[in-house]
């Protein structure tokens, strides 16, 4: 079970209160779109699965996030292993300036996931398989990584998330510094993943949220104001703010 | 006040700061062309390769050379690795506490101290209390001691000019933070950190007072057989030669203060070059 359970969860960065008393339990193998206005802690919330908030000064939290019935928050968590299991795609497409192959490889060989190579060999051309990148580019396996576009540079860091093998995949607003085209492709991609990974995506684009997601959060001013399936969100919510928002009357 | 209209004084402002720019200049190029003009006709291999005859009125300087380069080599070796792990540190590691705060403060402030203080203190502490007497590790330590700011103050900016991205990425994988640091933030940083090793190389090999009590020989027309012996160094030999030795050629304080320059320019250059070759490989 790769469920992620939100248990009243507040975040501060040093006095300012960035999330406040956030619930919610999504689901595994499913997309959930998180929407909402700029700092409404969307990303905030998104980074509170993997701890990458940790990163940062100042940064306190209270309540729990299950992930497997295990408090991620809990003190004898090992925060590489969480990592693992949880994967992150960035807003900018973000490879290593190294080739392709070790990108992919990146997370297996520095951990000491596998050794063998001929094991490791596999396990990159199935992670660019599963992004279909694999045909596109099996014969550049040694060239740097930057020297893909950037729609191939940001599918090669969803593969190198999927070769360490997580659960859960966070996506914070994966399509923002791409073409539309580009935007689509990336979005087939993510419902075809929804089949193996549970899938959390933040994004500024409401209608993106609507093509991609089962379920939607919205979020305002650091509050999870509505959390329900993607349909009702969009055509019957059950707030006044957030039918504000997703008929565009502010935001 | 008169007021010109902006076209005009568009063009004196920039006439002005041109101007500037040139004054900077041209001590610089008059210097070089001095010692090349002045020096020049000394320069032979010998002059490089032999022991210096005669009082130090003839033959060659091959033995400041061989010191000079001995000190730098070891200041060099010591200062930085420790260098760089404290770069490290501070930029990957420490939090901003009040602690690490007063560590930057004192890093910046150690850079500031005059050098001859950094020889005495190298005196005091190298040759005396730890027992090294005047020799080339005493030297070097205290060289590397002047030279640790330095280090740690351009590595941490070759360290802070990897991006952020590549480390968010690592982490997110699950890698560790040292691991994060060994793998993906050296590799990338270590084309800046080499070319300010570079520059601090020249730097020192041009330092008198550090070396005036810690290592550095009058007169010593051989070569150093362990890293406690006492040396000739190129800036204290250059010094002595054109104030203490009566009846000195002039030629050949010249072309030693040529070799001198000759050296801590070569090291410049390398710098240049190394840093030009590693942008135009950065690929991000």
């Amino acid at each position: 079970m790769a469920q992620i359970e939100i248990k009243n969860f507040n975040l501060y960065y040093g006095s300012f209160q960035g999330l406040k008393n956030v619930n919610m339990t999504i689901k595994e193998k499913r997309i959930t779109s998180m929407i909402g206005p700029s700092g409404c802690g969307k990303s905030t919330l998104l980074r509170s699965i993997n701890r990458m908030n940790d990163m940062i000064e100042g940064v306190k939290t209270e309540g729990e996030i299950n992930i497997a019935g295990n408090n991620i928050y809990d003190q004898n968590i090992d925060i590489d292993v969480l990592r693992r299991n949880v994967g992150m795609v960035f807003q900018r497409p973000n490879p290593f300036p190294i080739s392709v192959y070790n990108n992919v490889s990146f997370g297996l060989e520095v951990n000491r996931i596998e050794r063998k190579r001929n094991v490791i060999d596999e396990i990159v051309q199935k992670s660019l398989e599963s992004v279909l990148l694999w045909d596109d580019i099996k014969d550049k396996l040694k060239k740097s990584a930057l020297l893909l576009t950037l729609e191939q540079q940001q599918r090669l860091c969803i593969a190198r998330v999927i070769a360490v093998r997580p659960q859960i995949i966070l996506l914070d607003e994966p399509c923002s510094s791409l073409d539309p085209h580009a935007t689509q492709r990336i979005e087939e991609l993510m419902m075809r993943l929804k089949e193996d990974y549970t899938i959390v995506i933040v994004t500024h684009n409401m209608q993106q949220a609507a093509r991609v997601s089962q379920d939607t959060a919205f979020m305002l001013l650091g509050e999870l104001i509505e959390f329900d399936k993607t349909s009702k969100i969009f055509t019957n919510p059950g707030d006044k703010k957030t039918d504000d928002y997703v008929s565009g009357r502010f935001g | 006040m008169i007021k010109l209209n902006p076209k005009l004084s568009q063009k004196f402002a920039v006439a002005f700061l041109f101007c500037a720019t040139i004054v900077a200049i041209i001590p610089v190029v008059i210097i070089i062309f001095i010692i090349i003009k002045n020096g020049y006709s000394a320069i032979s291999l010998e002059f490089l390769t032999a022991m210096p005859t005669n009082g130090m009125r003839s033959g060659g300087i091959f033995p400041a050379i061989v010191g000079t380069l001995s000190i730098v080599f070891c200041a060099i070796l010591i200062t930085l690795p420790i260098g760089v792990c404290a770069a490290i540190y501070l930029n990957e590691y420490a939090k901003d506490t009040l602690l690490t705060r007063l560590i930057k403060l004192a890093i910046v402030n150690l850079a500031g101290i005059p050098s001859v203080v950094y020889g005495l203190f190298g005196l005091g502490i190298f040759v005396m209390f730890l027992g090294f007497g005047v020799s080339i590790i005493a030297g070097a330590l205290t060289l590397s001691i002047m030279e640790l700011p330095v280090i740690i103050t351009t590595a941490r900016g070759a360290l802070n000019s990897v991006p952020p991205a590549f480390r968010e990425a690592s982490l997110a994988l699950g890698v560790s933070r040292w691991q994060t640091i060994r793998h993906i933030v050296l590799p990338n940083a270590l084309p800046g950190i080499l070319t300010g090793a570079i520059l601090s190389i020249a730097r020192i090999s041009g330092e008198t007072a550090p070396i005036l009590f810690t290592a550095a020989a009058f007169y010593l027309p051989h070569i150093p057989r362990s890293p406690f012996d006492q040396v000739m160094a190129l800036p204290y030999h250059l010094y002595i030669i054109s104030t203490q030795i009566p009846n000195m050629p002039k030629n050949i304080i010249f072309a030693t203060a040529l070799v001198l320059l000759m050296m801590v320019l070569s090291m410049s250059l390398i710098a240049i070059i190394a840093r030009i070759y590693f942008r135009k490989r950065r690929k991000w």
